[in-house]
């Protein structure tokens, strides 16, 4: 029998989103109040949502111990409470809550072995949610 | 096709024992949950049947037939009950959402008959759920 688990996690971090590609007026026009030089944070939630057949002598689809621990190390003490921007993997890319989901999913992706990765969704705010599977399709 | 969700609530105990591992093993393994006692979960559900909708009512299945079989097929087995002692399926399995949501799949899937069942969401928190799809 195979499962799906999604766990939900909180943390809180501060961005701005910038492109050095576009002049500033374009910049104004593309991102709005989230071009303020100063930033703007938000509490983000993030989904992770793993998949795998059931192990008998658990009845789990993963120790939820691991991927808490996991998610904890890897992900929360990496970007909870940090600005963004200041982090490797936005030296390039604009830190959108897009390329935030894709970033999460890439260390997901490579470093939890317990369980299939479904995909990653965020809630940048109660009322803007994303979405992302690595290209997959997407179960509903 | 046209996908319908219906939600309710059951508050339960269980515990997570596997007698085939040590006590040691059971306390690393399932750490809290390995109390003997039990403890208690406010646990949601949602289930989303699917179907085409019928040209004479409008409606992909009868909400008020759908709510019947939910609560005569579960909450009535499961609502203010100790899974493990109380529930059969549980009597050999450990009650952890994954084996909830199968559960309640096999208990809804034989019951509904003009809509089909395509997923059995149980909430065990807010933050943590299980999803099946009826897959093997």
């Amino acid at each position: 029998m195979k499962a799906h688990l999604t766990r939900r996690y909180m943390f809180s971090a501060s961005h701005r989103l910038h492109s050095d590609e576009m002049s500033p007026e374009e910049n104004v026009a593309t991102y709005g109040k989230c071009n303020n030089p100063y930033g703007h944070g938000h509490n983000y939630a993030l989904e992770v949502t793993v998949s795998g057949p059931i192990d008998e002598s658990t009845g789990m689809v993963c120790n939820l111990g691991d991927l808490d621990g996991f998610v904890e190390r890897e992900i929360l003490e990496h970007f909870d409470h940090q600005n963004l921007n200041t982090l490797a993997e936005f030296a390039q890319a604009v830190p959108t809550t897009e390329n935030l989901c894709a970033a999460i999913y890439d260390i997901l992706q490579r470093g939890f072995t317990r369980a299939h990765l479904e995909k990653v969704r965020m809630d940048e705010t109660m009322m803007n949610s994303f979405e992302y599977a690595g290209g997959a399709e997407m179960r509903r | 096709m046209v996908y319908l969700t219906r939600k309710a609530e059951f508050s339960a105990s269980h515990y997570y024992h596997n007698p085939e591992f040590t006590p040691e093993e059971n306390r690393r393994i399932f750490g809290k949950c390995n109390n003997p006692n039990g403890h208690g979960h406010n646990y949601t559900l949602e289930v989303t049947v699917k179907g085409d909708v019928d040209s004479r009512s409008g409606f992909v299945v009868d909400l008020k037939q759908l709510k019947e079989i939910l609560n005569r097929e579960v909450l009535e087995a499961m609502d203010h009950r100790f899974l493990n002692k109380e529930v059969p399926e549980f009597v050999n399995r450990i009650p952890t959402t994954e084996n909830l949501a199968i559960a309640i799949w096999q208990r809804l899937a034989p019951k509904l008959k003009a809509a089909q069942l395509h997923r059995v969401r149980v909430y065990e928190t807010p933050d943590l759920f299980v999803d099946f799809y009826g897959e093997v």
